[in-house]
């Protein structure tokens, strides 16, 4: 891979066939997932005539969704009050589907920009904030599903299940890192 | 045309000392966690708040090393927007009523 660089108003980067199919593939299962909680919407007669989609109220089981939907309060995980409960239920039913609207809106920038074959991709601004938001979204869920920590060492001891996966988790923050020093730069 | 019985309810006066309650403003708190980048965070909060490098830079570390900082401040519904943006971000982002 060619880092990210700025030429003009254009970041421009390449990348191998197998990193743009490792990318796309990674991408692709963050769609998966959540198109697949934004199936779950309730479904009513107000929605359909307002054309308003309300949410669940609930927060995903699934760690990796949750991390990527989070409540709008912090919730006493040992005795959350009934208020925060109710608005935290409000709000997520308010605001999810936008939610999910806009990260699936930057997962498809990345599937357009990014050709199966790899190549030099070539972002205007807004695009490349798209890249942002949809790789960061690929890190937490990776990072999520690995449990990472802050100090996690470049590789992990060949016994750890989790050995196989942490190069692609470094990978993304360094595809991560050129990008937004290219933005601010 | 008919009001419906249920508007008696919210013309209802709060208690005297949920007045205060009320009327102080809400803040949104960003939370540390261990895959957002340094960088992105900075670059996230200029960008949405449209705060200098340095004061976001500030907040940035303020979330890295106290495991948290609240970002900005105002009404319920600024507040609730501002969540919604740093969500769409990726950043872990809640609001609370300051205390």
């Amino acid at each position: 891979m060619k880092p990210w660089r700025r030429k003009g108003a254009r970041m421009v980067a390449s990348f191998e066939q197998q990193e743009a199919a490792i990318l796309r593939g990674l991408v692709s299962q963050l769609e998966d997932m959540l198109r697949a909680r934004a199936d779950e919407a309730p479904e009513d007669e107000l929605s359909e005539l307002t054309g308003i989609k309300a949410g669940p109220s609930t927060a995903p089981d699934d760690p990796v969704l949750a991390r990527l939907l989070p409540d709008f309060h912090r919730l006493d995980p040992d005795q959350p009050t009934q208020e925060d409960m109710d608005s935290a239920a409000a709000l997520r039913s308010l605001h999810e589907p936008e939610l999910l609207d806009v990260k699936l809106g930057a997962t498809g920038v990345v599937m357009e920009t990014l050709g199966p074959g790899g190549g030099e991709v070539r972002l205007s601004l807004e695009q490349a904030d798209s890249w942002l938001s949809a790789i960061n979204d690929v890190r937490l869920a990776l990072g999520t599903a690995l449990d990472v920590t802050e100090d996690m060492p470049d590789q992990l001891p060949d016994d750890d299940p989790r050995a196989a996966h942490i190069g692609v988790y470094h990978w993304l923050t360094y595809l991560q890192e050129s990008l937004v020093q290219a933005m601010s730069g | 045309m008919s009001m419906p019985a249920a508007d008696e309810q919210t013309q209802v006066e709060p208690a005297s000392d949920e007045l205060g309650a009320a009327d102080r403003p809400w803040q949104t708190v960003v939370w540390n966690d261990p895959v957002n980048l340094m960088s992105y965070v900075t670059y996230v909060f200029q960008k949405l708040f449209g705060y200098s490098h340095d004061h976001a830079t500030k907040l940035m570390l303020d979330v890295h090393h106290k495991g948290k900082a609240i970002v900005s401040s105002g009404s319920k519904e600024k507040v609730e927007g501002d969540v919604a943006r740093l969500h769409a971000a990726g950043l872990w982002a809640t609001m609370q009523q300051a205390s």
